[in-house]
């Protein structure tokens, strides 16, 4: 055990933190960052490095992360959970087509897996894929999408089998955002944001059979890896943009530090080195299983005492921390409620049944 | 960077885990049995754990073995013994089986006749008087009575990472008495029926459970990091790294315990069901140098 950096962490550390130093604190936006960090040899850490990643043992995540809280650059982009589910699931062919440009940043991607009907429930969805001759037809509604507006891609999880048991008849394809039968609709969030989560409606939009992720019917053990990952701090780099937050906190703060401020940086080292913890148990081999669950409870637990620590400085007279606080009650509900966290903790861990 | 334990480590765990559970009480009943307390306390003593900081063990692991004693209720002295045996440890000095005592009250007293107390710099030694009486069923606090015998001086570095020990040690402590707590009411919820089925089935019941589980992982990860912390960062970061760590462990344990008591229902508040026992040592060790929020340094490295 030993939590210091070995000698070719703390280079990449050193390398990592004069790289940022340059940036004086302008950060580009959300894609040119993503890219930025790529081509310099800093995103994509753990991945395989014939899709353009580092092949680097998981724990460089953590200086990564822990070294942007510290310079209060943005986070890493979040796009683990998809590559984690098109490197298990798709074949040679579909990972070397679209693995180097998600990793890359020059292809964006959204996630459409739940629907109007179909929340927690996800099994329930009914948006149909119907094979036609070299492609599918897909035709649905899906809700909660990420980044929708701007994404190239959907992963997109739709049912191909009517027929069989409904966990069954799901199939996963790579949808082209750019064609005649999609629809974007944004929604706007409580805190007045309309460019994050999005609706889209598929009107006989069309996918070729090559992009079918799996096999007919693999749909819900894909769905359970990117979920499985989404939740995951340690998959995420959330811990990054908590540690921003609190420090912009406590310069805020002055001398009379408020409770809620001193607990959200309790949490969110408690989040830090739980996640170092996470990272150092992968060394083992240790697969993502329903821990998952425990990681993203605390997970929300943390950013939601960090929102409560925003409005306790800024009340609701700063918009930008009243923003991060509405923003925080949401972590309790995408990815998985706080509810169903729980009720996969006390299925799969406690052995309570259902 | 590793956060793992050693295959070493995880034999010290297990080894502990084994005693406690062997000869641990096992019941409140158990408390009053003075044959299984000789038992233990001759047990404990032939692993000459309390002595690991004087063998060269680290903190990480005298961490362990506290919180799989606090996990079993190990009802003889350990913390105190070890705490002491690490100020001899660093004045170089041999003063016999002894606790250590805070202010005027010596701590996990049971058996002992004397005590080595640090008053700022100073590390003093004394005997034990009368029991005095506290939440604690499992540990025994006692006077200390002068007069005080000068032993002598801590370095600032060297009480600062005492210091952090105590801390650690503690906190150790009550997060096992919450792992036993935990333990004890998730088998009750599978057992007890109500309503046809039992009550781990409804998550007005599960759900709380999972929460405990949640935090115990939180704390497992907080603490290791403080345990670690104590031998090999600079001794104020050690001290910074043990407040985080025993702030966020008592919540915790705290939360995880009243849950263990209300899972219990009606029984959960009687005397026999064993988990105010826990909840007694969780607050007991919560006490037992304590930290407020308001403690914790918020500048960043």
């Amino acid at each position: 055990m030993d939590f210091r950096d070995s000698a070719e962490e703390a280079a990449f550390r050193g390398r990592f933190r004069g790289w940022l130093g340059e940036f004086a604190d302008r950060w580009p936006g959300q894609a040119q960052w993503h890219r930025a960090l790529h081509t310099a040899g800093f995103f994509g850490l753990s991945w395989p490095r014939e899709y353009g990643g580092q092949a680097l043992p998981s724990v460089y995540d953590v200086i990564l992360d822990e070294e942007l809280a510290r310079a209060l650059a943005p986070p890493r982009p979040s796009v683990g959970y998809l590559v984690q589910g098109i490197g298990r699931h798709g074949g040679e062919d579909l990972r070397r087509r679209f693995l180097p440009g998600l990793i890359d940043g020059t292809e964006r991607w959204c996630q459409g897996f739940s629907e109007p009907g179909a929340g927690s429930d996800l099994a329930s969805l009914t948006t149909s894929a119907t094979r036609d001759g070299d492609h599918y037809v897909i035709n649905g509604h899906k809700i909660w999408t990420s980044y929708s507006d701007v994404a190239d891609w959907c992963l997109l999880l739709a049912r191909t089998d009517p027929a069989a048991p409904r966990h069954r008849g799901l199939t996963a394809f790579v949808v082209s955002m750019h064609q005649a039968g999609i629809e974007q609709r944004p929604l706007r969030m409580m805190n007045g944001v309309t460019t994050e989560f999005g609706q889209v409606l598929f009107d006989a939009a069309t996918a070729p059979v090559e992009q079918m992720v799996g096999a007919p019917g693999e749909g819900w053990a894909l769905a359970m890896t990117i979920v499985g990952h989404e939740r995951e701090p340690a998959e995420l780099g959330y811990s990054a943009r908590y540690g921003k937050l609190v420090r912009d906190l406590v310069s805020r703060a002055g001398p009379a530090v408020p409770a809620e401020l001193a607990w959200a940086a309790v949490q969110t080292e408690m989040l830090r080195l739980h996640v170092r913890r996470r990272l150092s148990e992968r060394l083992d081999g240790v697969a993502h299983g329903p821990e998952g669950s425990l990681d993203k409870l605390l997970m929300t637990w943390v950013e939601q005492s960090v929102g409560h620590a925003a409005l306790a400085i800024g009340g609701t007279r700063d918009p930008d921390l009243l923003g991060a606080y509405l923003y925080s009650r949401a972590q309790s509900v995408m990815g998985g409620t706080s509810q169903i966290q729980k009720n996969i903790i006390a299925s799969r861990i406690l052995g309570l049944g259902a | 960077m590793d956060a793992r334990l050693t295959s070493e480590q995880l034999h010290l765990r297990d080894a502990a885990a084994r005693l406690a559970g062997h000869l641990g009480p096992g019941s409140v009943h158990d408390l009053d049995d003075a044959d299984r307390i000789a038992r233990l306390e001759k047990a404990v003593e032939a692993t000459g754990w309390r002595a690991l900081r004087s063998d060269g063990a680290s903190a990480v692991e005298a961490a362990i073995v506290a919180e799989e004693f606090g996990r079993g209720l190990v009802d003889v002295p350990f913390a105190g013994p070890l705490l002491a045996d690490d100020l001899r440890r660093r004045l170089g000095v041999d003063a016999g089986p002894c606790t250590i005592a805070v202010g005027a009250e010596a701590t996990d007293a049971r058996g002992l006749r004397r005590a080595l107390v640090v008053r700022h710099n100073q590390v003093l030694a004394g005997g034990i008087g009368e029991v005095v009486p506290g939440a604690d069923l499992t540990r025994r606090n006692a006077e200390l009575l002068d007069p005080l015998e000068p032993l002598g001086e801590l370095p600032p570095d060297s009480l600062e990472r005492w210091s952090a020990l105590a801390l650690v040690v503690t906190c150790a402590d009550l997060l096992g008495a919450a792992r036993g707590a935990q333990a004890v009411a998730v088998d009750y919820a599978r057992l007890r029926q109500q309503y046809g089925r039992a009550i781990g089935t409804y998550q007005a019941v599960s759900h709380p459970l999972a929460e405990g589980r949640a935090l115990i992982e939180g704390s497992v990860s907080v603490l290791r990091h403080a345990a670690w912390a104590v031998d090999e960062l600079p001794a104020a970061e050690a001290v910074r790294a043990a407040r985080i760590a025993k702030v966020y462990c008592a919540r915790a344990a705290r939360t995880i315990c009243e849950t263990a008591v209300q899972v219990h229902g009606g029984i959960g508040n009687t005397w026999e069901c064993i988990v105010h026992v826990h909840l007694r040592r969780v607050l007991a060790s919560t006490d037992l140098f304590p930290v407020r929020l308001e403690e914790i340094d918020l500048g960043f490295s």
